[in-house]
């Protein structure tokens, strides 16, 4: 008899330099606990992850992917954030185009200081992933395996 | 430049889904300006393609490349190398690019992954307009620089017609009359006589009304 593994969903989080990284650290310097799940990318700005970033992602296994970027109207490079949040729509769209399902990328905005937010966002977007199951693509990962 | 949108990915999955390894070839010029088909396309194509393969059980292999043009015989001859070892080729370029593959390597089945639109300029980041229909006779030296062939809907010579209302044509609110556009410019110009003379009949003879077209140059031919 086998027994089923728990499912523990793989994500990644793209996070701008100026806000959610520095969140994350506060996070961590406040003892603040989130799920072990989030691996963190440290990206320059937002608006530097691109469709092809978000993609690969998914394409090696994630099963859940969250962009986070300045709030509106305090990124570091103007407008960055806010291409970010209409990239993210657009792969979005190709998620849906391919049946992995949008639902499973996100937008979401903080300050530096919102070391709380980071840890509750962690949190919120691995409940949701779990949620929704593993994705089909990391899946047949582990068959190929 | 010529402008080309990505088709429907299911298109493009049921052109390749009887093979097994395909190379998907992009292009350096016009489809990489307006995001149609550069190598940045490429990429997300293939990891779509990838996903979309995987999600059905089906394993894809897929080689990217992606040429400086591919309407030129060329670079199009880049490819020798890696054609033996696929089983059909998918390419982002425009018509032109796509008919010059097909022709190089006849043995192979070459798709579309782009709908090719029209020539055009950039309006703004994004967005992409229609400004020439390649009428072979153009005839901006006498309207202001603002081409009624491309731009009005009926390529009307005299215009502009009784739809033109508050400088927009009757087909969307969303469209500039062009004659209004070409009025508007003369008028700064203090070119308003040019719009008294009476512009001919057209002779589309010089489009595609003779036919597919050729240019040669006989100082450059070989």
């Amino acid at each position: 008899m086998t027994t089923q593994e728990p499912f523990e969903p793989v994500i990644i989080a793209f996070c701008c330099h100026y806000c959610a990284y520095t969140a994350a650290d506060m996070a961590g310097t406040r003892r603040l606990c989130y799920p072990a799940n989030v691996s963190i990318i440290r990206v320059p700005c937002s608006g530097k992850v691109d469709a092809i970033h978000i993609l690969k992602a998914f394409e090696k296994g994630a099963d859940g992917v969250y962009v986070a970027g300045c709030l509106d109207g305090d990124c570091h490079f103007k407008n960055g954030n806010h291409r970010a949040s209409r990239r993210v729509a657009y792969v979005q769209k190709l998620l849906d185009d391919i049946g992995i399902g949008s639902e499973r990328l996100a937008m979401v905005k903080m300050s530096a200081g919102m070391g709380e937010r980071f840890a509750e966002t962690a949190r919120e977007f691995t409940e949701t992933i779990r949620g929704l199951g593993p994705t089909p693509i990391r899946s047949l990962h582990r068959d190929a395996a | 430049m010529i402008t080309a949108e990505r088709k429907p990915i299911d298109e493009i999955i049921e052109y390749i889904r009887p093979f097994q390894k395909i190379l998907l070839v992009g292009c350096n010029e016009c489809v990489t300006v307006c995001s149609a088909g550069g190598r940045k396309e490429v990429g997300i194509l293939s990891s779509m393609l990838q996903m979309a393969f995987l999600k059905q059980g089906k394993s894809l292999q897929i080689l990217e490349h992606t040429l400086e043009r591919q309407c030129d015989p060329e670079y199009v001859e880049e490819l020798v190398s890696m054609i033996d070892g696929v089983d059909a080729v998918v390419s982002m370029a425009c018509g032109c690019g796509v008919q010059e593959m097909a022709r190089r390597y006849r043995n192979k089945p070459v798709f579309p992954a782009v709908n090719t639109k029209f020539m055009g300029a950039s309006e703004r980041q994004g967005v992409w307009a229609e400004r020439c229909a390649g009428c072979g006779d153009c005839l901006l030296g006498i309207t202001a620089g603002i081409c009624p062939i491309a731009r009005c809907s009926k390529q009307l010579m005299n215009g502009p017609c009784g739809g033109s209302t508050g400088g927009k044509c009757e087909i969307s609110p969303e469209v500039d009359c062009a004659w209004a556009l070409i009025w508007e410019r003369l008028k700064a110009l203090n070119l308003t006589d040019r719009y008294e003379e009476i512009i001919p009949a057209k002779d589309w003879r010089n489009g595609r009304g003779a036919g597919p077209r050729k240019i040669i140059r006989e100082d450059l031919a070989e």
